[in-house]
C-alpha cells in the first residue's frame, strides 16, 4: 500500500537486565545448568567404567585424575548437580499433580529441595570419605 | 531464541535529569525508560523528582504528576486507575505490575522508583509496548463459548459447582504482566503462547458449558505452544490480580495426560 507507514525499527524493552531475580526463577535456571552438567558427569562415569574394563594402568590413570584436588572438586560438584537435579525432578513431579503452586508453597518447595541437595551431598561425601578411610 | 543481551538499537543510554520541583519538602526520585520513535536515538533513562505532598501515593499518581507538571512528552497507557483495566502494566522496581495499584513506597530500590516498559517487547514509545502479538495469541485460543448442541431457549445453564471451577481464571484482565515476566516467553514468545493466553485456555477448557475441549487440547498439544512452560513461576509472582497462571498451565498438562489414559 502506498500510504502504509514506514517500518519503524523498534527497540526491545530490557528484560534480564532489569528483572529482579526471584528465588523460583533462579532455581529453574540452576535446574537447567545442573541438567547440562550431568552430561559432563556422565562422561566422567563412562570414562571410569571404560578405564576399569580396559586395563589396570588405564584405571590407575583415571584414579590419579579423579583423586587429585581438582578431580575431587569436580566429583563433589557432580554429586551435588545430580542430587539437585533429582530433587528438581521431584518438584516437577509434585507440580504434575497440581500441588505446590501457592505463594508460600512454591518458595518452601524450592528452599527445601536446595537444602536437601546440599545436605545430602555433604552427608554422602562425609560418609564416603569416612568409609574410604 | 535465547539472547541474553539487548540488540544494539535497544541498549540504554544515560538520559536527562529533570529539575527538582521548587519548594517541595518530600521528594521521590523516579527513573523512567524513555524512547521516542521520532528522534532516531537509543532508549534512555530520565530522572524526575516527584513532590509527594502534591501527589497521590501510587506509582501511576507519580507518572501522571510528572506528565502534568514536569514533562508532558512522557508517554504511558492508563485508564481505570483501580486495577481492573490492565492498561498501566509496566515493570516497576524490577517486577511487572500495575502502576495504579502499586504504592511508590512499596517499590523503592535504594530510594528510587525504577519504571520500564513490560520486558522483552517491542516499544511503541516510552512505557508503551506493542501488544499486537500478545493479543493475537489470546485470539488463537478462541476465547469464547463453543458448542455443538443446539442453543437452549434461554441461556446456557451452569451449576454453581461448575461455575466455581472458573474462579481464579475468569478474573484475568489481560494486562500481560505474567507473559512478559516469563523467561520462556522472552526466548520463545513467537511460538510459546505464554501464561496469559494459556490461563485463558484453561478458563475455556474448564467451562462446563463448552463442548470443544478436545479440539482445544489438540491446538495446545505442541512442544512450543504449551510445553515451553518450565514452571519458573515468575507469572504467578507477577500477576497483579493474584491469579496463578503456572497452576492453570499445570492443569492443561494434566488434562493432556488424562485424555490418553
Amino acid at each position: 500500500m502506498a500510504d502504509s507507514p514506514q517500518r519503524i525499527d523498534r527497540p526491545l524493552s530490557p528484560h534480564l537486565q532489569i528483572y529482579r531475580p526471584l528465588f523460583t526463577m533462579m532455581m529453574s535456571i540452576v535446574h537447567r545448568i545442573t541438567g547440562v552438567g550431568l552430561y559432563f558427569g556422565t562422561a566422567i562415569l563412562v570414562w571410569w567404567l571404560l578405564a576399569a574394563a580396559t586395563s589396570p594402568s588405564a584405571f590407575e590413570a583415571f584414579r590419579s585424575v579423579a583423586g587429585s584436588p581438582i578431580g575431587l572438586i569436580v566429583l563433589f560438584g557432580y554429586t551435588w548437580a545430580l542430587l539437585h537435579h533429582a530433587f528438581g525432578g521431584v518438584r516437577h513431579f509434585i507440580w504434575d499433580f497440581i500441588h505446590g503452586f501457592g505463594p508460600q508453597e512454591r518458595v518452601l518447595l524450592a528452599k527445601a529441595s536446595l537444602a536437601a541437595s546440599v545436605a545430602l551431598t555433604v552427608i554422602l561425601w562425609v560418609v564416603g570419605l569416612a568409609v574410604k578411610g | 531464541m535465547v539472547e541474553l543481551t539487548l540488540p544494539k538499537n535497544s541498549q540504554i543510554t544515560p538520559g536527562k535529569v529533570w529539575p527538582k520541583p521548587q519548594g517541595a519538602k518530600t521528594l521521590t526520585e523516579f527513573r523512567i525508560y524513555r524512547w521516542n520513535p521520532d528522534d532516531g536515538r537509543n532508549p534512555r533513562i530520565d530522572t524526575y523528582y516527584v513532590d509527594r505532598e502534591d501527589c497521590g501515593p501510587m506509582v501511576l499518581d507519580g507518572l501522571i504528576w510528572i506528565k502534568n507538571t514536569v514533562d508532558p512528552t512522557l508517554t504511558f497507557r492508563r485508564s481505570c486507575r483501580e486495577g481492573v483495566c490492565g492498561s498501566c502494566a509496566m515493570n516497576i522496581g524490577g517486577t511487572n505490575t500495575l502502576a495504579c495499584t502499586k504504592g511508590m513506597d512499596e517499590v523503592l530500590v535504594k530510594g528510587v522508583v525504577n519504571v520500564y516498559p513490560l520486558p522483552h517487547m517491542p516499544v511503541v514509545k516510552d512505557l508503551v509496548p506493542d501488544l499486537t502479538h500478545f493479543y493475537a495469541q489470546h485470539a488463537s485460543i478462541e476465547p469464547w463459548l463453543q458448542t455443538d448442541s443446539p442453543p437452549p431457549e434461554k441461556e446456557w445453564r451452569q451449576a454453581k459447582d461448575d461455575r466455581e471451577k472458573l474462579d481464579g481464571l475468569y478474573e484475568c484482565i489481560l494486562c500481560a504482566c505474567c507473559s512478559t515476566s516469563c523467561p520462556s516467553y522472552w526466548w520463545n514468545g513467537d511460538r510459546y503462547l505464554g501464561p496469559a493466553a494459556l490461563l485463558q485456555a484453561t478458563r475455556w477448557l474448564k467451562d462446563s458449558r463448552d463442548e470443544r475441549t478436545g479440539s482445544r487440547l489438540d491446538y495446545l498439544e505442541d512442544p512450543f505452544r504449551l510445553y515451553r512452560c518450565h514452571t519458573i513461576m515468575n507469572c504467578a509472582q507477577a500477576c497483579p490480580k493474584s491469579l496463578n497462571p503456572a497452576k492453570a498451565i499445570a492443569e492443561i498438562k494434566k488434562m493432556m495426560v488424562e485424555r490418553q489414559i
